[in-house]
Order: C-alpha cells, then structure tokens, then sequence
C-alpha cells in the first residue's frame, strides 16, 4: 500500500511435477490485476496442484487479493507462499474474508403463466388507480365549486404564467409556421385547377376545427404536462405529498386543482393564437401568390363560420383538462428514486398526447352527431 | 489511535480563502494531514465545513491561496493528470449521493469499470468484498431508494473505497443516524484507518464521532470566517482557551 511508485506486476508459470507455480513479482495492484487476469486464471485452471509464490510481491491492493483468491477457487485449493505476515497478508484474509459471506439469492423469475398474470394484475391495478384519481380530482373539484375561497388564487396566476404566457412566444412561431407550411403546400396541386383561392378555406377549417387545438395542446403536453409531472413527481420523492396529507391538507385540492384549472383556462387562449398566427402564416403566401390580404379576409367571413372556432376552443379546454389530469397523476404516483420522476414525465408526455388524440376521435364522432 | 507525528503530510492547505459573490465563507486556512490519520474538520452549521471540504477534492476553485494533495496542486491541474489524481482520493457525499437507478452492487461497480481494465467477474468480487467491509454483503442487490440512512452511508464509504484510495474524504458520516448506527460507522472508520492505513478526512459536527474517531482536527467558525483551533480534539475540549470552542466541545450555550 505505500505510495511509492513500484514496478507492475509480472507473473511467472512453472512447472513443478503434476501441478503448476505461478510466481508474482512486484506491484499487485487493480491496474496489474486486470492485465493479469486472463492469462493468470487460464494457467491456474486443470493445473492440477496449484503453488502461488508472492515472496516477490511489494504492493496488494483489493483487486489483486481478489485475482488471488479467484485463482485458488479456480485451482480448487492452492499452497500459498513467500507472503509475509504484516499488511499484506492482513488484506488478503480480510478480503477472503468479506468473499466468504453469502450472497443473497435473486428471486427465481416467474413461469410465462406467472408473468401473464402478474402484466395483468398491474395493469388492472393501475387502471384503477387512474379511475380511482379522476374520482378524487372530481370531488376535490365539487368541493371546490361549494368553497370557491378555498381555491389557491396565486397558484392559479403562477401556473397560468408559466403553462400559458411563456408559451405565447413559442405558440405564435409554431402556429405561423404551421399555417405557412399548409398554404404553401396545398398552393401546388389547387394551382393546376386554378383553385388557389380556395387555400383560405383549406387552411382556414383545418387550423380553427383540428391542427389549432391539437398542436397547441402538443405544446402544452411537452411543455407542461411534464413539469407538472416532474413538479409534483419530485414532491412525492420527497415525501412532500405525505406531508401535506398529514397536515390534514388534500394534495388533490391543494395541488392539483390550480395545475387543472391553469391548464383548462390556458388551452383556448394558446389555440387561439395558434390559430390566429398560422392565418396570419397563410395570408403570407396567399400574398407571395398575388392575393390582396382583403380577399383572403372575404373568403374567410364567408366560408369559416363561429361554431368552427367555438367548436375547436371547446375541444382545447377538453385536452387541457386531460393534459393537467395526465401529468399531475403521473407526479403523484411516481415511484421512488430519480428514474421515477424521469418516468413520470415521460408517461405524462406520452399519456398526454395519446389522450388528446382519443379525445379528439370523440369529439370528430360528437360534433358529427350534432350536425357542427 | 495511530501515531502519526512523524508521518508525512499528504494534503496541505495553505492560507485558502473561499469567497461566494464576494461573500467571504473563511480565509487565511492552512493545515496540513498526515498519512494514516483521521483528521476531523468541525465547527458550528454555516461555517463552511463542506466548502472547505468541496476545495480539498477541486470541485470549488479557491479565491486565494492553494491545495496540494499527495504532492500535486489539486486546484491547478487539468485533463488527464487530474483524472490520475481523482482515481487515488475517495469521497463519500453527505446524502450517500447513490446513483438511484442502479443496485449497490453497480454503484460500487462504477469506478471499477471506468478506471481499471478489469473483466466483469473481477469488478463484481472487488464490489463484494467492499460491501463485506461494510457489513452490506446481504444488500448487493437492493437499490439505494430501498435502503435505510445508515446503510446508504456505509455503501457510499464502500463506493469511496473503491479503488483503495490512500485518501477518503467523508462529509458528515454521522448526521443524521441514530447514536448506534453512528458508533458503528465511528468504529469502521477507525478500522480501515487502522487496517488499511488510509488517511481519513471527515467533516461532522457530532461531538461523539470528534472524540472517537479523530486524531487531529480544525475547527472552523461562522463569525471568525477561519480556523479558530487546531490540534487534538480531547486535549482542544480540556485546555482550549477559546470561549467558541469550549462552548462547542461542552454543549453550552454561548453567551
């Protein structure tokens, strides 16, 4: 173990009737150990009678004790020599030692019978576990509309702050592009029909029924979704949530509630500015296209009617509500250590944007109904 | 206790200073640690201990003054120098700082594998006989979320010890433990110190774990912004002169 710097460690096999020496020379340590390695277990295996001569060893360190005493196990038995009493040989029976402890055993892993029951019965659980938090956030929700005062009002402002005006900036360039995008894509095949006219309409339904609210509730997935999960996922890690429920404080109401009522408030606004910036991206090529701005305007008032924008508005307040139900219940049910959190902010993300994307089946089938 | 007069000094610490936004945590601290003693860094909450002790390993640069370990100014070197003298000192952080996602085996298994060319069934024993040393033989599997305090401290002792460092920094081995547990740890501490020769260097301020398990200590203060004793913890309880150290070493209040 001295800190002066020695020479590596050689190793040398000889012969010695049935069975084998290995001699060590110098600085056993990690560094050697791993070089010696291969060669060292390949000489000590089927050796037969297995001699390790250390008189020449200065330096032992926990990897070359282990080299070792693998050698031995390997050989069966071995005759140890030259290793003087004093450190050295201190490390090696401590080493020994600590290896002759039991491992524990890892559990068998289950038959393909097993395994199938077990997917089955988590899934089932965590099914209703997500049923059994929609009825929590629903009665908090209830109680709250009884006790409008008991609503945290700073946490509401805080949360829209952060899930809709810091978003604006991002919204706007996104819906811009969008819209851009679209109407100059749609300008190619509707110009050989001489249709161009037609790309407000297009462009227009398209954005303010459909691609405005779900690329904004995109937005608010990737965004928010997972802040909420990471939020409120640490907080769980934390024992924080413990805390507030043995303060005799619903976490539900206290936590939750501002995060849903901030993102269901947020949602329309940001599909709003979505739509409005990607009409905007389209009145910049329909100009590039020689169309003054007034007709693009006229086309719209006549071809897009209210209950599209209402329409599309109402979905976004929906998929808000799902995002903020989604994240906050993949921060509360996170599991325990940093790859927890991690996780519930991917399945926030994930559960999010697959569920925006149920929701908007069901309103296409209810809107149809309606006759909207 | 080991008889370190004559040994030399492996860390020297000369008239360091650490400065935060041109707050002033201490300065003018210079001491030095000698091989094979434990050398205990104590004072009050506040008083910069675990700055002092995030210098000692460069993770802080210091505002003046310099670090010298095993020879080498820490705070001066880079690249693969650095590495080299990073590999030969052991730090166990103040929370363990496990790494959440992988089992105290692969923990202890970390800087086998980025440092040593060892083959996997060799990493695998050298990480075993660490967690033997600490008493954690049966806890190779578990995570670090699924196990208690006490145990956390010992595998990060172990992962510290990973490489046989000739030099572990420990930042407050016992906060937080039950009196049981922290003796436990008090008396590993001055096992390896005695078995592998190991030079220990550990921030507390447990009064208990001061007088058992150091050697030498300093003894910093938040009002002085410096060292305000050095020397043996028994004989600073007996004879210090200094109203601060008296009150810490017998509990009182300071007037």
């Amino acid at each position: 173990m001295s800190e002066n710097a020695t020479n590596p460690a050689v190793m040398e096999t000889r012969a010695e009737g049935t069975g084998r020496i290995l001699l060590f020379r110098g600085a056993l340590d990690a560094t050697a150990a791993a070089r010696l390695w291969p060669e060292a277990l390949r000489a000590a295996r089927g050796a037969g009678p297995l001699r390790l001569d250390l008189s020449g060893v200065t330096q032992l360190d926990t990897a070359g004790a282990v080299l070792l005493l693998r050698l031995e196990a390997v050989a069966g038995r071995a005759e140890w020599q030259g290793l003087p009493p004093g450190p050295l040989q201190a490390l090696l029976d401590r080493t020994r030692e600590a290896l002759a402890k039991p491992v524990p055993r890892p559990p068998a892993p289950l038959p393909f019978l097993g395994r199938v029951g077990e997917a089955v019965w988590n899934q089932g659980r965590q099914a209703l576990t997500r049923i059994a938090f929609l009825g929590e956030a629903l009665v908090a929700g209830f109680g709250t509309l009884r006790h409008p005062w008991r609503l945290r009002g700073s946490e509401v402002l805080r949360h829209l702050d952060e899930a809709g005006l810091r978003a604006f900036g991002l919204t706007a360039l996104l819906g811009f592009l969008i819209g851009l995008i679209l109407a100059f894509q749609s300008s190619i095949p509707m110009r050989q029909f001489g249709a161009e006219i037609f790309i407000p309409n297009l462009v227009g339904i398209s954005l303010l029924r459909e691609l405005g609210p779900l690329m904004a509730a995109v937005i608010l997935a990737g965004r928010t979704g997972s802040a909420y999960a990471a939020e409120l996922g640490t907080m769980t890690v934390n024992e924080e949530i413990d805390a507030l429920r043995i303060m005799g404080i619903d976490p539900i109401a206290w936590l939750v509630l501002p995060r849903l009522l901030a993102a269901m408030l947020v949602m329309p606004v940001l599909s709003l500015l979505m739509d409005l910036s990607g009409l905007l991206g389209m009145t910049t090529v329909m100009m590039t296209l020689g169309f003054p701005p007034i007709a693009v305007i006229h086309q719209l008032q006549a071809w897009v009617r209210l209950k599209d924008l209402i329409g599309g508005l109402a979905k976004a307040a929906a998929f808000g509500l799902a995002i903020g139900l989604v994240g906050c219940r993949a921060g509360l049910s996170a599991g325990r250590g940093p790859r927890a959190v991690g996780d519930a902010a991917t399945s926030a993300v994930v559960g999010g944007i697959v569920s925006i994307v149920v929701l908007d089946g069901i309103f296409a089938v209810l809107f149809f109904r309606l006759g909207w | 206790m080991v008889e370190t007069r004559d040994a030399e000094a492996v860390i020297r610490v000369r008239d360091l200073a650490a400065r935060f936004d041109g707050r002033t945590i201490f300065e003018r601290v210079s001491f030095e640690v000698r091989r094979g003693e434990v050398f205990v860094i104590l004072g009050g909450s506040g008083c910069g201990k675990s700055t002092l002790l995030k210098h000692m390993i460069g993770l802080y640069e210091p505002a003046e003054g310099g670090i010298e370990i095993l020879g080498e100014r820490i705070d001066r070197m880079q690249g693969a120098a650095r590495t080299a003298l990073l590999r030969r000192i052991g730090v166990m952080w103040q929370s363990g700082a496990l790494f959440g996602s992988s089992t105290l085996q692969e923990n202890i298994e970390v800087p086998l594998e980025e440092h040593t060319g060892l083959p996997p069934e060799a990493r695998a024993l050298v990480a075993r006989v660490k967690l033997g040393l600490v008493g954690l033989s049966d806890a190779a599997g578990r995570l670090p979320a699924e196990i208690s305090g006490g145990m956390a401290k010992r595998a990060g002792i172990a992962r510290a010890m990973a490489l046989d460092p000739p030099i572990l920094f420990l930042d407050e081995p016992s906060a937080g433990l039950d009196p049981i547990t922290s003796a436990g740890l008090d008396a590993l501490i001055r096992q390896l110190a005695r078995d592998l020769g190991t030079t220990f260097v550990v921030v507390t301020h447990e009064l208990q774990s001061i007088l058992a398990i150091g050697d030498r200590c300093i003894m910093l203060d938040k009002e002085a912004r410096g060292m305000i004793a050095e020397g043996d913890p028994r004989r600073l309880r007996e004879e210090s002169e200094n109203p601060v150290v008296r009150a810490f070493f017998r509990r009182e209040v300071l007037s």
